[in-house]
């Protein structure tokens, strides 16, 4: 019995621009219910490799699926979880944390009209689990930049996705706070069975976490168990193969 | 002033694009396309030029060129991979260029053309205020059943676009509302001026506001209020009651920024 996985990239090329490849001959096969870190160099390519992944890049060649359809065409786009990396508020919106989070449940909740009840309880759950309930009527702009990161962290959980992917999610975050996340993440793996791809470069919080590590660098240069990784790319910024 | 029939219609269609002008500009600002409202002004001119020309209805032709320029604007952005403002730069120049061709085309460089730029809302009549509140309570309307989608889209586009919420579709609807509010502000403020109603409340009202919806609603006051409050003015002082509008809107501004930022309730 073959099992669809929830991602599948096949010998995907990839550049911005013609002639010059950001990922070369990239495959990945993540199962339903993996919890995956994304690790590598600045620039090896992980934003645009998990853009791939959500359709919104296509592949120049070779194939994006996500649960056996076209990642561009994927027909249920909204258990799909995606904080971009360096997330900010667009514009100058004076939104509130609430706002910001409530924003989360717009493709579940339909487009016309306020919130219903349960949309609201869904919201406020998001916010406490980031631990900004104290501050959930406050301006996001108010707010230090680990704490506006935590409110589009909630953003992203407040969907309820079962394919969470979250780029570099801790940037300006404190230790302590990536703890949390990477518990919280832990338990939302656990027992909601959500597929995670987690991309950062300090992926020693989540490493106790993740079956799986992978380092990209234009492609795929290790893919494992976190304590199989070579010792010299332990910290992925060194990884200078 | 009320007993005057022409007053009080100028009172009504200034109050409907009062509070029109800054919920639709609200969304132009907070994705920092504030001089949208101008690009589509300068197309609406061209609009108004083809009217005069074909000898139709300028108000119907600025809403039909409106229209188009907004809708353009929004897919050189979207899709031409142009930078926003590249975008609203070609159509605008192209919106004037066309209008000045067309006007003088038409032998029509005289005072007609001065009250659609710079408003004439003292010969609004009963039908143009009918047309106004038609299309302004549907503008209302629409912003009020899309405003969770329209401000979701601002807070986050990516993440919504991810999620399958038609981004593309809610952006033509607010270049579409743009069109309709540009067209029928013009007879209010005049085509130079409109872009001012519809910003200038909404950044005064930032000044204090304490949210997105906050800001959205005390806009709306704000630019009741100018309205009001600008034509009243100029029926006593006998000055331009477009200008007077959007000098009003201005003092607010100047009066809110040097007011202390509220919080929020605790
Ligand atoms: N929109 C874009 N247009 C052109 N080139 C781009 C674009 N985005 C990324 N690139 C290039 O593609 C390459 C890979 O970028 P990408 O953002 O995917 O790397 P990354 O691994 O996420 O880096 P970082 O750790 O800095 O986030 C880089 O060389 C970058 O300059
Ligand atoms: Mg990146």
């Amino acid at each position: 019995m073959h099992v669809i996985p929830a991602v599948a990239l096949e010998h995907v090329d990839f550049g911005y621009a013609p002639g010059r490849r950001v990922l070369e001959d990239v495959s990945l096969e993540v199962r339903e219910g993996e919890f995956v870190a994304i690790a590598g160099p600045n620039g090896g390519g992980k934003t645009t490799l998990v853009r791939i992944v959500l359709g919104l890049e296509r592949p120049a060649s070779g194939t994006a699926l996500l649960y056996g359809e076209p990642a561009h065409r994927f027909s249920r786009r909204r258990t799909l979880g995606y904080l971009a990396q360096r997330a900010e508020l667009g514009g100058d919106a004076p939104a509130t944390v609430r706002e910001v989070v409530a924003a989360g449940r717009l493709a579940c909740a339909g487009l016309v009209g306020p919130l219903r009840r349960r949309d609201r309880e869904l919201v406020a759950e998001a916010i406490a689990r980031v631990g900004l309930e104290e501050v959930a009527d406050a301006p996001l702009r108010t707010l230090s930049g680990g704490m506006q990161q935590r409110a589009f962290i909630a953003k992203a959980l407040a969907g309820e996705p079962s394919v969470l992917v979250l780029d570099e999610p801790t940037t300006g975050v404190d230790v302590e706070s990536q703890e949390s996340l990477a518990a919280l993440l832990d338990r939302l793996h656990s027992e909601l069975g959500v597929t995670i791809l987690y991309v950062s470069h300090e992926f020693g919080a989540v490493e106790r976490f993740v079956q799986r590590l992978v380092l990209v660098r234009r492609g795929i240069v290790f893919d494992g168990p976190p304590r199989e990784l070579p010792h010299v790319w332990h910290d992925p910024s060194h990884a200078h193969a | 002033m009320l007993e005057l029939e022409f007053m009080r219609l100028a009172l009504a269609a200034g109050a409907i694009v009062g509070v029109l002008a800054p919920a639709v500009g609200f969304f132009l600002v907070q994705r920092r396309q504030s001089l949208i409202g101008d690009g589509i002004g300068h197309v609406a001119f061209a609009g108004v030029a083809a009217g005069i020309l074909l000898d139709v209805s300028p108000v119907l032709t600025a809403l039909v060129a409106a229209v188009l320029g907004g809708v353009a604007i929004e897919a050189l952005r979207s899709r031409g991979g142009t930078a926003g403002d590249q975008a609203l730069a070609l159509v605008f120049y192209t919106g004037i260029a066309a209008g000045v061709v067309l006007v003088s085309s038409a032998g029509a460089l005289d005072v007609g053309l001065f009250q659609y730029l710079f408003g004439s809302i003292l010969t609004v009549t009963r039908g143009d205020l009918l047309l106004i509140a038609i299309l302004g309570a549907i503008g209302l309307a629409t912003i009020g059943l899309l405003y969770r989608a329209l401000a979701g889209a601002i807070v986050d586009e990516e993440g919504a676009r991810v999620a399958g919420v038609p981004i593309e579709r809610l952006n033509v609807t607010v270049a579409v509302l743009a069109a309709v509010t540009v067209a029928l502000s013009m007879r209010v403020v005049g085509i130079l001026l409109v872009a001012a109603l519809m910003v200038l409340p909404v950044i005064a009202a930032g000044r204090v506001a304490w949210s997105m919806r906050s800001t959205l609603l005390l806009s709306m006051a704000i630019g009741l209020g100018s309205a009001l409050a600008g034509l009243t003015i100029s029926y006593y002082a006998d000055l331009p009651p477009g200008g007077t509008i959007v000098l009003v809107a201005a003092g607010s501004f100047a009066v809110l920024a040097a007011a202390r930022p509220l919080r929020a309730p605790a």
